[in-house]
C-alpha cells in the first residue's frame, strides 16, 4: 500500500499577528495556533490519493505539546497516525536544524510503518516564510524534490511515477518523477477539506504518538536545536511605510470624478510610462 | 453517522451547556459538546460580570484560574441628560473577599470554561452546526450536523444554542421572537493602558467597576453599559428591538452618540477600539419563558429566555439552568427512563430556583418598557431628573420652597400631568416588586 507522510507545523494565526514595536518580533502570546495553511494543501492531497488508491497516510510535526491539537485535526480530516517530535533540546531549531530532525523521524516512520512513497510539505511556513525545510528533508532523504506544485496531475503506481505541475516565476513546469519523490504544495493545489463527525470524534480520542531525543538513539546532538542552528538573527526591522502625496478630486458625482480622474492622470507622464498613449 | 451513542448531546457551548456538560461528564456520562463558533466564546460579545456565587456550586473556588479581568468593587448607576449626568454608586472593598462579581471577557471565559467539560471527559465537536433535532415519533433521539455523516444519536439533547434557538423552534417550543421580547445590544472593547484604567476609575491593582447607564439611548428603551477590564473597557448599549425598529436608528448610532457624552469621552480618550461586536439579548424574561423538558431534551440559558434583564443576570442563570438540567439528566440515566415524566424533574428544579424567583419577580418590567413610548422612561424622565437635580444645587436666590416645587414640576411635566406620573409610580413599584 502506498505511504504518504505529510509534514505540519502548528504556527501562530497570521490573520492575528502583531509585531512588538519594541523589539520588533512576533508577538505570539494570546495568538491562537493553527496548522500552517500550506501545510493542509499537502495533507488534503496526501488524503485524495488516499481516497482513490488507498494509503496509509502519517502526519508528523516538530513542536511543543501543545501542537497535538494541530495533530488531532489532522486525524479527523483522514489522517491514519501522527507523530510528534517533541523535546526541549530541540527548541530555537533553524532550518538546518529542523530539517535533519524531521528526516530523522520520516526515516523512523519508515522503519516503523513501511517504506514512504511521497512526502507532503507546504511550499513554507506563515511565521518563517523561508521555503527551506522541505528541499532540506529531501536532500537529507536522498530523494527528488518537486517544490511549489499547483497540481498533481497523474500517480502511476504501475510505473512508481508522478507527474505534476511546478508554478514558477515565468511559467509552468510539468514535471515527471520516480517514486520517492518529496512534494511542496501550494494553495492552488487543493481545497482542504471539512472533518466529517466520524472524524472528529476519532480525532477526539486520538492520542498522536510522542518521540524526544530518547527514541533517536543515533541523533546528533551538535545537529540539534539552537546548537544545532547557525542561523544568526543580526537585526530585525519594520519598514517605514513609504510617505505618498495624496491629492484629493473633488467631485460631484461618480461619472464626474472618472473623468477627473482620467483627465488628471492623462496631466502627468503615467500614461506614457505605462505604454497606454 | 456515527457509529458512537453518547448518553447525552449538548448544542452550544456558552456557560450553559458548558455547565450542562461539565456536570453530566464528571458524573461519568458519555457527554458530547457542539459548538457552531471555531471556539467556545467565538460567538459571544457579552462583556460583563461574572459572579461567584452560581458558578461556585459548579467548580469551588473557580477564580483562582479561570480568565477574569477585574473584582469588582465598585457598582454604579448613572442617569444621563444631554450633558449631564445623576449618579448613583457603591463602592465597598468587601467585596474583594469574598469577592462577588467579576468583570470577564467572555471570548476568553467560555473558552476556559468549555475546556473544563473537555478535561471532564466531554467530546468537544466545533466549528459544527446542529440542521436538525432527530425524533421517532414524539421523542427526541439525537442531532443532525452540518457535517458529513454527520448524524448524532444520543438518550438526551440539551439545547443551549442560544437567544436564537433555531432548534427551539424546531421543537415547536418558542415562536420567533417579537421585536418586543429580545433588544440588540452592541459593544466595543476599547483598549487603554491598565494604568491609565485604574486612574480613570479610582482602582487599584485588580479593583473592578461597573456603571450601568440610563438615558440618552435616543428616547429608545434601553440600557448602556461600562465595564473595566485588565486593559481595555467594554463599552455598549442594548435597546430593544421593537424601538429599534419604529426609530429606525442604527445600533451602532446610539453607542457613538454615549462615546460622545461628557461623561462618558473622557473616560474613553485615547483608547483604541479593538472589537465591535453586537448580539440579542432575551428580554422577556419570566412571562417568554418556554417549556423547559420533554421526550429526551430540555432547553437551558438563554435559549429559555433566562436573563434578568434588571439585574443583568443572565450568565449566572445560564450556569444554574445548565447545572440542573446536567443534574436532571445523570438522575434520569441512573434509572434509564428519558420521557417527560423524568426530565419535567428539571422544569420543578427551575422552579424551585432562584431564577424562577427572580424572573418572576421582574416579570411586570418587560409590560413595564411598554408603556406608553420609551421616550418617557428612557429620555424625558432621565433629563427631568438632572434638571432637578442641578436646580436643586444651583444657588440662584430663589426660596427652598420654590425650589421644591419647581423641581417637582420637571417630573410633572416629563410624565405629562399629575395623574400619569402617579400611575407610572405605582406600575414602577409593582413591576419591580413583582
Amino acid at each position: 500500500m502506498l505511504h504518504l507522510v505529510v509534514c505540519i507545523k502548528q504556527v501562530p494565526d497570521s490573520r492575528e499577528i502583531r509585531i512588538d514595536p519594541k523589539t520588533n518580533t512576533l508577538v505570539r502570546l494570546g495568538v491562537p495556533a493553527i496548522i500552517n495553511y500550506y501545510d493542509l494543501h499537502g495533507l488534503e492531497e496526501a488524503l485524495r490519493l488516499k481516497d482513490e488508491f488507498g494509503a496509509r497516510v502519517t502526519v508528523v510535526s516538530m513542536g511543543p505539546p501543545s501542537a497535538e491539537k494541530a495533530l488531532r485535526q489532522c486525524v479527523s480530516m483522514g489522517a491514519d497516525e501522527a507523530v510528534l517530535v517533541s523535546d526541549r533540546a530541540f527548541a530555537g531549531a533553524d532550518t538546518l536544524a529542523t530539517s535533519y530532525v524531521v528526516a530523522l523521524t520520516i526515516q523512523k516512520v519508515e522503519e516503523r510503518w513501511g517504506t514512504v512513497d511521497i512526502v507532503f510539505c507546504g511550499k513554507q511556513t506563515l511565521d518563517g516564510d523561508t521555503g527551506q525545510v522541505g528541499p532540506g528533508v529531501a536532500c537529507r532523504l536522498d530523494i527528488d524534490q518537486l517544490t511549489y506544485v499547483e497540481k498533481l496531475e497523474s500517480l502511476d503506481l504501475e510505473t512508481r511515477e508522478v507527474t505534476v505541475h511546478r508554478h514558477l516565476e515565468d511559467g509552468v513546469e510539468r514535471v515527471k518523477a520516480r517514486l520517492p519523490v518529496l512534494i511542496t504544495a501550494l494553495a492552488e493545489l487543493n481545497r482542504p477539506r471539512r472533518a466529517s463527525l466520524p472524524g472528529i470524534l476519532r480525532a477526539a480520542r486520538y492520542q498522536p504518538i510522542v518521540w524526544t531525543t530518547n527514541d533517536f538513539p543515533t541523533i546528533d546532538r551538535a545537529k540539534i536545536g539552537l546548537r544545532g542552528s547557525p542561523t544568526i538573527v543580526s537585526k530585525t526591522w519594520v519598514p517605514e511605510p513609504k510617505q505618498v502625496q495624496t491629492e484629493w478630486l473633488p467631485s460631484e458625482d461618480s461619472a464626474a470624478a472618472a473623468t477627473a480622474l482620467l483627465d488628471h492622470l492623462y496631466s502627468t507622464d503615467l500614461p506614457q510610462k505605462l505604454g497606454w498613449a | 453517522m456515527a457509529d458512537e451513542r453518547f448518553d447525552a448531546v449538548v448544542v452550544g457551548a456558552g456557560p450553559a451547556g458548558s455547565a450542562a456538560a461539565y456536570t453530566m461528564a464528571k458524573a461519568g456520562l458519555k457527554v458530547a459538546l457542539i459548538e457552531r463558533g471555531e471556539f467556545p466564546g467565538a460567538k459571544n460579545i457579552f462583556g460583563g460580570v461574572i459572579y461567584r456565587r452560581q458558578l461556585e456550586d459548579l467548580i469551588p473556588e473557580f477564580w483562582k484560574e479561570a480568565p477574569l479581568e477585574r473584582t469588582v468593587v465598585q457598582q454604579s448607576m448613572w442617569v444621563l441628560g444631554e450633558e449631564s449626568a445623576v449618579m448613583l454608586g457603591h463602592h465597598n472593598q468587601r467585596y474583594k473577599d469574598p469577592p462577588n462579581c467579576w468583570t470577564g471577557l467572555r471570548v476568553k471565559f467560555d473558552q476556559w470554561f468549555a475546556g473544563k467539560a473537555e478535561q471532564a471527559g466531554a467530546v468537544p465537536i466545533y466549528e459544527t452546526v446542529v440542521t436538525q433535532i432527530l425524533r421517532d415519533g414524539e421523542r427526541v433521539v439525537g442531532v443532525k450536523t452540518d457535517r458529513d455523516d454527520g448524524e448524532l444519536y444520543a438518550d438526551i439533547v440539551i439545547l443551549a444554542d442560544g437567544v436564537n434557538s433555531l432548534l427551539g423552534k424546531q421543537l415547536g417550543i418558542h415562536h420567533e421572537w417579537g421585536p418586543d421580547e429580545v433588544s440588540l445590544a452592541v459593544k466595543e472593547v476599547i483598549a487603554l493602558p491598565r494604568q491609565t484604567i485604574q486612574d480613570r476609575f479610582n482602582l487599584e491593582g485588580d479593583e473592578g467597576c461597573t456603571i450601568e447607564i440610563v438615558g440618552q439611548t435616543c428616547q429608545m428603551a434601553g440600557l448602556g453599559f461600562l465595564y473595566t477590564n485588565q486593559d481595555t473597557i467594554s463599552l455598549g448599549v442594548g435597546v430593544m428591538v421593537s424601538d429599534l425598529k419604529k426609530a429606525r436608528v442604527k445600533p451602532y448610532a446610539v453607542l457613538d452618540g454615549l462615546k460622545q457624552h461628557p461623561m462618558i469621552r473622557k473616560l474613553i480618550r485615547g483608547g483604541e477600539v479593538k472589537e465591535y461586536s453586537g448580539h440579542l439579548i432575551p428580554e422577556g424574561g419570566f412571562n417568554s419563558m418556554p417549556k423547559l423538558a420533554g421526550d429526551g431534551w430540555m432547553v437551558v440559558g438563554d435559549a429559555a429566555q433566562m436573563v434578568n434583564a434588571v439585574h443583568r443576570e443572565g450568565t449566572n442563570l445560564a450556569v444554574t439552568s445548565g447545572r440542573l438540567a446536567g443534574e436532571t439528566a445523570i438522575e434520569a440515566h441512573k434509572v434509564g427512563h428519558f420521557g417527560v415524566g423524568a426530565l419535567d424533574a428539571y422544569t420543578r428544579k427551575i422552579r424551585e430556583s432562584i431564577i424562577h424567583k427572580d424572573l418572576k419577580k421582574y416579570r411586570g418590567v418587560h409590560q413595564l418598557l411598554g408603556f406608553g413610548d420609551s421616550s418617557l422612561l428612557f429620555d424625558k424622565m432621565p433629563q427631568a431628573l438632572n434638571d432637578a437635580i442641578y436646580n436643586m444645587l444651583l444657588v440662584d436666590g430663589m426660596p427652598k420652597k420654590e425650589k421644591q416645587k419647581k423641581v417637582m414640576r420637571y417630573f410633572r411635566e416629563a410624565a405629562g400631568g399629575n395623574a400619569e406620573l402617579v400611575r407610572l409610580g405605582m406600575k414602577g413599584w409593582r413591576a419591580m416588586n413583582g
